[in-house]
Order: C-alpha cells, then sequence, then structure tokens
C-alpha cells in the first residue's frame, strides 16, 4: 500500500464528509467519530446523488437525494435497497488522514 | 428643510434615526457626527465579535448605503469641538454646521481606575471596537493572559470571550459577590463556580493597586501584594456619561444631561438621547430604555406628542451556559418576604421577594425559564397572595398558560370544537365518555369525532386523558424513527422540561438506541434543541439535511441553485445587473420564482461562496429558499401605486421580511401581504396571509398551497401594522415553541386547534413574552449565512478536500 496524506483530520467535519478527486472518481472521506475515518465512493448508485453531502450516523450515511442507506464497513445499501458503493482503505496516523493510494490510482482505474 | 444635526453616532441616536425617517423622510436635513470613525454598530454584540462567534461586519446595524440612501451627512472620524447654542451652530474639527435642532447622544466612556499604570498600553476598555480589536490582538499569541478588572455584566462576557479565545483569564472583582447589582450572594455564588468550571479564575475583594510593565502592561498588582502577570488588562468597572461636552456649550447638567421626559435638554432647540441623558435623577445604561428614548424623540422632533416613561428591566448575561435572570429589587428590607428554592445538585437557585403580596423582585439561576413569566406579575403589580404556595414553581403550577398540551385540553370549554369535519365540541365527546366510551374507536362510533379526515385525533385522545385520568393510556403513536420509541411531541416535552440542551443529553437521557441517531431524527432533534435553547445550545450543522448545511438547494445533477433575498418582492436596476453578472460569471440558469424572486440554477459547489461573496458585495443576503425557516413574503404594490391599495402592503411585507428572516421553523414559512380584499398576492393560501382593508388589517393563518390545498383561517383583526406584526411574530413563535418537525402551520394548527391559538395570542402579556422569546433567538440566528461562508476559511470547506488527480500528474 502507497499511503498517501489528504489531510488532517479537523479538515472533516465530525458527523460530516469532504471530498477527494481521485483517479477512480470522486472519493468522500467520512469522519464518524473523533478519531475515525471512513473512504468510499461519493457517488450513490441509485440517482447519482452525492453521499459526502448525506447526514453521517454510526457507521452509515445517507444519500441527501434519495435517503438510500450505506454501511461504510461494507459498502452495501441497507433495508429494502440494493446496491453496494466501493470502500477504499484509509487510515489515521498523528492526526493525519492517510489514504491508499494503490486502490485510487490510475492504474486500479484502469 | 430644517437642519437636523446630531453628536454621536451610537444605538440611541441611530434608533432614533431610524424612527423619524421612518415617519418622515424628509422632514429634516440630517448631518451625524461620530468620533469614532464609522457608523452605528450593535455595541452590544460586541461580545459574540470579541469571542468569534461572529464578526464585525455582523453587527453593523447602520452601513454607508444606509446612510447615503437617506441622505445623512456623515462626518465620522471629525471631533466636536465646540456648540455655539446662541448662534445655533456645532464646530467641528473641519468646520461648522447650522442647526434648527440638535441631539446629543455622546453616550458613555469607560470608567477607569485612576491607579498607577492605568494609562499603559495594553490597558483598553470594552466600549468600542478599537478595544475589542486589541483584545482580540492580545489573545492571538499563544498562552497569553488576560486580567479583566470588574465582574459586572460587561465584565464577564470580556472575560468568557476572551476564555473562548483561548486565554488563560483573571476576574478582580471589588465587591464580595460577582454582578452584586443584579445578583444575590447565592446566585453570584453558582455563576462564580460556572465561570470557574470553564477555567476562568475569579478572584473577590480583589482591589487593584497597581498595573506595571516596560512601555506596556505586564503585571497586575493588588493591594494585598497578590501579583498577576498579563498581557492586556480590561478594564470594564463601570461607564459614565460623556457630558463634557454639553456642559462646556453652557446645557444644564446634572451627573448627565438633563432631559424631560420629551427628551428637551434646558436649552432650547437641543435634545439629548442615550447615556448621556439624565431623566428624573436616574442615568441609563441599559438597551431597552434607551430605545424608549430614541422613539420619544423621533416624535418630539416631529411635533407629536409622546412622553417618556420608566420602565422595570431585567438582566440576562450573555454568556452561553450561565443561565441567570435578574429583575426589580431584590434588596433586604423591612416588610420584605422571600420564597427561596434551590437544588444544589443541579444547581439551580431561585428566589422572589415580595412585598404587600406583590411579588417586587426575582433572581434565578440555573433554571430561567420561567423569569419572563416572573417579570410580567413585578410590571403587573398583581395581587399573588392566591398563588403564593406554588408561585416559585412557575407558571405551570398555576393553572394559566402552559407548555403542556394537556392543560390546554383541559381548559377548553365544552363548546370548543374539537372535530371540525363533524362539528363535534368537546363537551359532545365528554358526555360520550361519561356513558362508557373509553377508546378512539368508541369515540368515533358514538360522535364521529376524527372519523373523516383525522387530524383531530390528537385532540380527542387529549379529551379521553384529561376525563379518564389514568384509566386511559394514550396509545403509543408514531415514533419519530427506529432510533427511539418516543414520538416528536415526547422528545420536545421533555428537552423542555427536562432542559437537555444538548443532542449528547437527549440522546443518553432519553435513551436512544443508535450511537448518535439517524438522518431522520437528527434534523428534527437539533431544530427542538435550537427552537428550546437558542442561547445556549449551538446548531449543528452536520445534523441538518444537505440544502441547509451548504445554504443552497442541491439539484438532481449535485449542482445548486441560489436565491438572493428581495425585501417583499422589491428589488433594484443595480441589484438585477449584479445578478445579472453573477448569472453570467457562474453560468447559471435563471428563474423567476414564485415567491417574487430570482433564481440561479446550476451553480457548482466550489463556486457558492464565491457567487454569494458577489451577490453580498451588491447589498444581498441568503434568501434561504432552501430552509425549513422563513421563505419570503409575497406582496402586491399596495397603496403606493394601485388605485385600490388600502394600506402599505409592500412596506407591511418588508417590514415583516426583515423581522422574521433568518429564523428555523420546524418546516418552511411563507407569508403574504395584499393591499385589498383583490388579494394579488394570494395571501389566502399563505402559512400567515395578511389582507389588508379600509380599517387595518385581517391577519389569516394556517393557509396551504401545495400538496394540500387550504384557505387561510382569520386569526385576528387588528388596527395597526405595528399589531399586524406583532400578532405576526407570536404566532410564529408559538409554532416554532410547539409543532413537530415537518409539520407546517396548517398541519399543526389542525392538532392544536385554532381556538387554542387564538386565546393564547390573545393574551397581551403571553403574546409579548412569545415576540420576545422570538427576539432573543433571532439575536442568534439573524445573521446571513452567505457572508458567514464567503470568508477564505469557511469557504474552503466548499472545496475538495485533496485532489489526487493532479497530484499523481506532477
Amino acid at each position: 500500500m502507497s499511503w498517501i496524506d489528504i489531510g488532517h483530520i479537523d479538515d472533516v467535519p465530525l458527523r460530516g464528509a469532504r471530498l477527494v478527486k481521485t483517479h477512480v472518481g470522486c472519493v468522500a472521506v467520512f469522519r464518524t467519530d473523533e478519531a475515525e475515518v471512513f473512504a468510499a465512493s461519493n457517488t450513490c448508485p441509485h440517482k447519482k446523488g452525492p453521499l459526502s453531502e448525506g447526514i453521517v450516523h454510526g457507521h452509515k450515511v445517507t444519500c441527501p437525494l434519495h435517503n438510500w442507506v450505506f454501511d461504510l464497513n461494507t459498502g452495501e445499501a441497507q433495508g429494502a435497497d440494493d446496491g453496494r458503493i466501493s470502500t477504499y482503505p484509509v487510515r489515521l496516523e498523528d492526526g493525519r488522514i492517510l489514504l491508499d493510494g494503490a486502490a485510487v490510482s490510475r492504474r486500479s482505474a484502469a | 428643510m430644517q437642519k437636523l444635526v446630531v453628536i454621536g453616532a451610537g444605538m440611541a441616536s441611530g434608533r432614533m434615526l431610524e424612527h423619524l425617517l421612518d415617519a418622515a423622510p424628509d422632514a429634516f436635513e440630517i448631518t451625524v457626527f461620530n468620533a469614532e470613525p464609522r457608523g452605528n454598530y450593535n455595541r452590544i454584540m460586541l461580545s459574540p465579535v470579541l469571542s468569534g462567534e461572529k464578526s464585525y461586519a455582523e453587527i453593523v446595524t447602520h452601513d454607508d448605503a444606509w446612510y447615503a440612501a437617506n441622505k445623512v451627512t456623515c462626518r465620522f472620524g471629525e471631533k466636536v469641538l465646540s456648540v455655539d447654542t446662541s448662534r445655533k451652530v456645532v464646530v467641528g474639527e473641519k468646520g461648522e454646521v447650522a442647526y434648527d435642532k440638535l441631539v446629543f447622544g455622546t453616550g458613555s466612556s469607560a470608567f477607569i481606575i485612576p491607579c498607577p499604570g492605568h494609562d499603559l498600553p495594553g490597558v483598553v476598555a470594552f466600549r468600542d471596537l478599537e478595544d475589542t480589536t486589541a483584545m482580540v490582538e492580545a489573545a492571538g499569541k499563544p498562552g497569553s493572559k488576560a486580567v479583566v478588572i470588574g465582574g459586572g455584566l460587561l465584565g464577564l462576557e470580556a472575560a468568557a470571550a476572551l476564555r473562548l479565545r483561548g486565554m488563560e483569564v483573571t476576574v478582580l472583582h471589588i465587591a464580595s459577590h460577582l454582578m452584586e447589582r443584579q445578583l444575590d450572594p447565592a446566585a453570584g455564588y453558582l455563576l462564580k463556580k460556572d465561570l470557574e468550571k470553564r477555567g476562568i479564575t475569579v478572584l473577590l475583594e480583589a482591589s487593584t493597586k497597581e498595573i506595571i510593565g516596560n512601555g506596556r502592561a505586564e503585571q497586575v498588582t493588588l493591594a494585598d501584594g497578590t501579583e498577576l502577570p498579563c498581557d492586556i488588562v480590561v478594564m470594564a468597572v463601570g461607564i459614565r456619561p460623556a457630558v463634557k461636552l454639553a456642559q462646556d456649550s453652557g446645557i444644564p447638567c446634572g451627573r448627565a444631561i438633563k432631559v424631560d421626559a420629551q427628551m428637551r435638554t434646558e436649552t432650547p432647540d437641543v435634545f439629548a438621547v442615550g447615556e448621556c441623558v439624565e431623566y428624573n435623577g436616574t442615568l441609563f445604561g441599559l438597551v431597552a430604555p434607551l430605545y424608549d428614548q430614541a422613539k420619544v424623540l423621533a416624535k418630539t422632533l416631529l411635533g407629536e406628542p409622546e412622553t417618556f416613561a420608566m420602565r422595570e428591566l431585567s438582566t440576562k448575561l450573555k454568556v452561553t451556559g450561565c443561565d441567570l435572570f435578574s429583575a426589580g429589587d431584590f434588596a433586604d428590607a423591612p416588610g420584605r418576604e422571600d420564597i427561596v428554592f434551590r437544588d444544589p445538585a443541579r444547581g439551580i437557585y431561585k428566589r422572589l421577594v415580595i412585598e404587600n403580596d406583590r411579588l417586587i423582585g426575582a433572581v434565578m439561576y440555573g433554571d430561567t425559564a420561567d423569569g419572563n413569566w416572573f417579570f410580567g406579575l413585578i410590571k403587573q403589580g398583581e395581587d399573588i397572595s392566591e398563588m403564593r404556595e406554588t408561585l416559585i414553581f412557575g407558571p405551570s403550577y398555576q393553572g394559566g398558560a402552559s407548555a403542556d398540551p394537556l392543560s390546554a385540553v383541559a381548559a377548553l370549554p365544552p363548546d370548543a370544537e374539537i372535530c371540525g369535519c363533524n362539528g363535534v365540541c368537546k363537551g359532545d365527546i365528554v358526555k360520550a365518555i361519561e356513558a362508557g366510551a373509553s377508546d378512539l374507536g368508541a369515540i368515533r362510533a358514538t360522535t364521529k369525532a376524527s372519523a373523516s379526515c383525522g387530524t383531530c385525533t390528537g385532540l380527542v385522545e387529549q379529551v379521553l386523558s384529561v376525563t379518564l385520568g389514568d384509566d386511559f393510556v394514550i396509545p403509543a403513536a408514531q415514533p419519530v424513527c427506529g432510533c427511539t420509541e418516543l414520538t416528536h411531541e415526547d422528545v420536545r416535552r421533555l428537552i423542555k422540561t427536562s432542559e437537555l440542551k444538548s443532542q449528547e443529553a437527549v440522546w443518553q437521557e432519553l435513551g436512544w438506541k443508535t450511537r448518535n441517531g439517524c438522518h431522520v431524527c437528527r434534523p428534527a432533534v437539533n431544530y427542538y434543541l435550537l427552537a428550546d435553547w437558542p442561547l445556549d445550545y449551538k446548531d449543528d450543522p452536520q445534523s441538518r439535511f444537505v440544502n441547509e448545511r451548504n445554504h443552497a438547494n442541491i439539484q438532481k445533477d449535485g449542482t445548486y441553485s441560489v436565491m438572493p433575498r428581495m425585501w417583499g418582492g422589491m428589488t433594484t436596476p443595480e441589484e438585477l445587473i449584479a445578478i445579472a453578472e453573477a448569472a453570467k460569471k457562474y453560468d447559471a440558469v435563471v428563474k423567476v420564482t414564485g415567491g417574487q424572486r430570482i433564481d440561479l440554477l446550476g451553480v457548482k459547489k466550489e463556486d457558492l461562496p464565491a457567487i454569494w461573496y458577489d451577490l453580498n458585495e451588491a447589498g444581498m443576503v441568503s434568501g434561504h429558499a432552501y430552509t425549513k425557516g422563513l421563505r419570503t413574503v409575497k406582496t402586491c404594490v399596495g397603496s403606493d401605486w394601485c388605485r385600490f391599495g388600502t394600506q402599505d402592503s409592500t412596506g407591511l411585507g418588508i417590514k415583516l421580511e426583515k423581522k422574521l428572516w433568518g429564523s428555523w421553523t420546524p418546516h418552511k414559512v411563507k407569508l403574504a401581504v395584499s393591499g385589498c380584499p383583490r388579494n394579488c398576492a394570494e395571501a389566502t393560501c399563505k402559512d400567515v396571509g395578511i389582507i389588508c382593508v379600509d380599517s387595518g388589517y385581517q391577519v389569516g393563518v394556517a393557509g396551504a398551497a401545495g400538496m394540500d390545498v387550504k384557505e387561510t383561517e382569520r386569526l385576528v383583526d387588528v388596527r395597526t401594522e405595528d399589531e399586524a406584526i406583532e400578532w405576526t411574530t407570536a404566532f410564529i413563535q408559538l409554532y416554532r415553541e410547539n409543532a413537530r418537525y415537518l409539520d407546517r402551520p396548517y398541519k399543526w394548527v389542525a392538532k392544536v386547534g385554532l381556538d387554542w391559538v387564538k386565546e393564547v395570542l390573545a393574551d397581551d402579556a403571553e403574546r409579548k413574552a412569545l415576540v420576545d422569546r422570538f427576539d432573543v433567538s433571532q439575536s442568534v440566528y439573524q445573521v446571513d449565512p452567505w457572508a458567514e461562508r464567503a470568508v477564505p476559511d469557511a469557504a474552503r470547506r466548499f472545496q475538495p478536500l485533496a485532489d489526487l488527480t493532479v497530484e499523481a500528474a506532477e
């Protein structure tokens, strides 16, 4: 893995998200707790709603357009809805957010 | 035209000018002198500026454009050297101005303790923007220390704000408890404890001996030898009226400029207003009486009769988490009796002072919810002997107005209509219950109440509950969401009664089943908290839907729409040019909306702060087209242009919009004002719709024109514009305090009944209290969200956190 420093944890609001542009498309970085982050595709498979604008609760995010709910651990849609978003390895080190560069590189996109 | 010269651009003189220009825009040619190099701003709000919660721009009350629009000649930054009352001229540093009428609004200056070192740099007062800027600068240094001399209102607000900025703060107070003019020792003790909890050191009976330092203040030494190193010293021990100019001009002064009840000084054609005034031996420092004076003076200048009357004042401290309230007279004296309530575990203290069976004073700490009610009793001088035993527990124990819907239902008379569809009144339902009906189904079968549209179901259940008591358990209604078993109504009630002031408190105390809620309950709880505790709870953007968080409406392609406010649907060529330029620059599609405004569609998220900045620069603010809050006030052209118009409907619409904008409500709120019953503004299908008639204003509420279409119902007919505004504001506040999240007013009114709404609002004291509570909330929330986010720090959040496509290419 090649960890890329994409910013400080405090750049992401608690129970909020920020966007990262990558070669595999827009990735949303979610901050679910003081020191807990997830990374997943920003795009809802239903109608392409921007998930980084959704309400973040527990380990889940709700799409702002039509309330699809995704588990950020697995990327699976919850409840009656059927769909999945890609998730990406991300970790915290001394308050810095590190995203796995290999997973979002051009090669991985190819 | 008569020449009016005003010396001092402060809150009192500013308010006076507003009244004057409202009533007679062309009566005077106005010149304003101000020693500070700027116009009028809201000095009371310097505390939030100091703490960083607001910016200076947000507290400006009259900007350059306002003075220009009202043709006021501004001589700001220019001191007045003298006034020659025989020649009737004011001599400024840059020349003379003749006057027909002269107003002193010179305000007050901080009292500086004349101890050695008081004139060192780094010793500041807390009176104006310069002082505030100096403190902010000092706070910028890591680990910096502040000593605040004075533990009154101003000193404590400064101390709390500096602490919020990360400074080490020590408060020195000469008396034996804090805020001794507003609090008694017990409340002062609790306040001290709370301040110490947030890391502020409080030294009582501390007498400052000297301030020492090499070229600037570096240490405060107390009379007992204590040495306090510091980077800044804030003197907030009191104010004294600035009357030297008046004295030198031969205008009779006592402790301040003497005026009569019309704000006239003893010198012909010279008036005074504000903190520089002495009336009946009294000086003034709080804003309410200053505003009263301003109103009186405007009338006097226009030759209309008006009299200034002193009124009772209450005090609250603008420090989050320190809930205190005091009003009236609470000094010990023969013939006075106390009622005291304490709850040490919760840090609550309440004390009422009674003389001759009347409440004359109240001090409360920790729980001030009933403050306004007690304040009302003090003002009215009502005999309280009847309710003396339970007085201290507040209005909910008096069988009067109460937040509990059950007692409201209990208070309904038998002929009050419960079910509008089938014309069933409360008495019919009670009779059916007495004849054996014991649940909703039985009531429906025997009386048909709630058997049609069903919106009165809640009311019928409440009648059952009130009549049967414990024998009837209101069926478990729909819970808010899967996170809790509680209904919206339960949550609202418990937030109020258990004084839950944070989301964490709600989740913990009400046993939420999830860690931090979900997309259904979070926005609702966030709204309830900010509506019930505007001063304690801080709005949480992460508990808002995308539109309210980003202050723009998200569109299906992920772009946003941007809609500036057009007050009452009025705009100007300049605004239209700015809108057109913004539309071109940001490649937006332009749509004229049904709410008499212009929508710019297709704006990218990254561009939002920039387009807001551009529109702000042209004087426009957010139209809140995306909020559960006040949307628009639609108007017709009214008596200004229309041959049928009976009143200035546009003007009233603008006033309503200016009063109400920025407020959050359970769902969106739309208003309209029509100038005559022809109703061109379509006021009869709005949440509040006002129809102007010859004799005044018909205020209708609870209309709808969405999924449901419904005509408004008449709330009240009033004679004056002020009353129309008061009733509208009180209605909206009642809705804010009681409705469930996402119920429009028509749905809420159907549940509680228009009669109940009318009854609450018809009570003059309650109506005014509602307006007061609305104003308190507006003091926090009436800010332009665009301006807040168009600054670089906030704008950054609208950009991607990182762009790896660029980095990889390097």
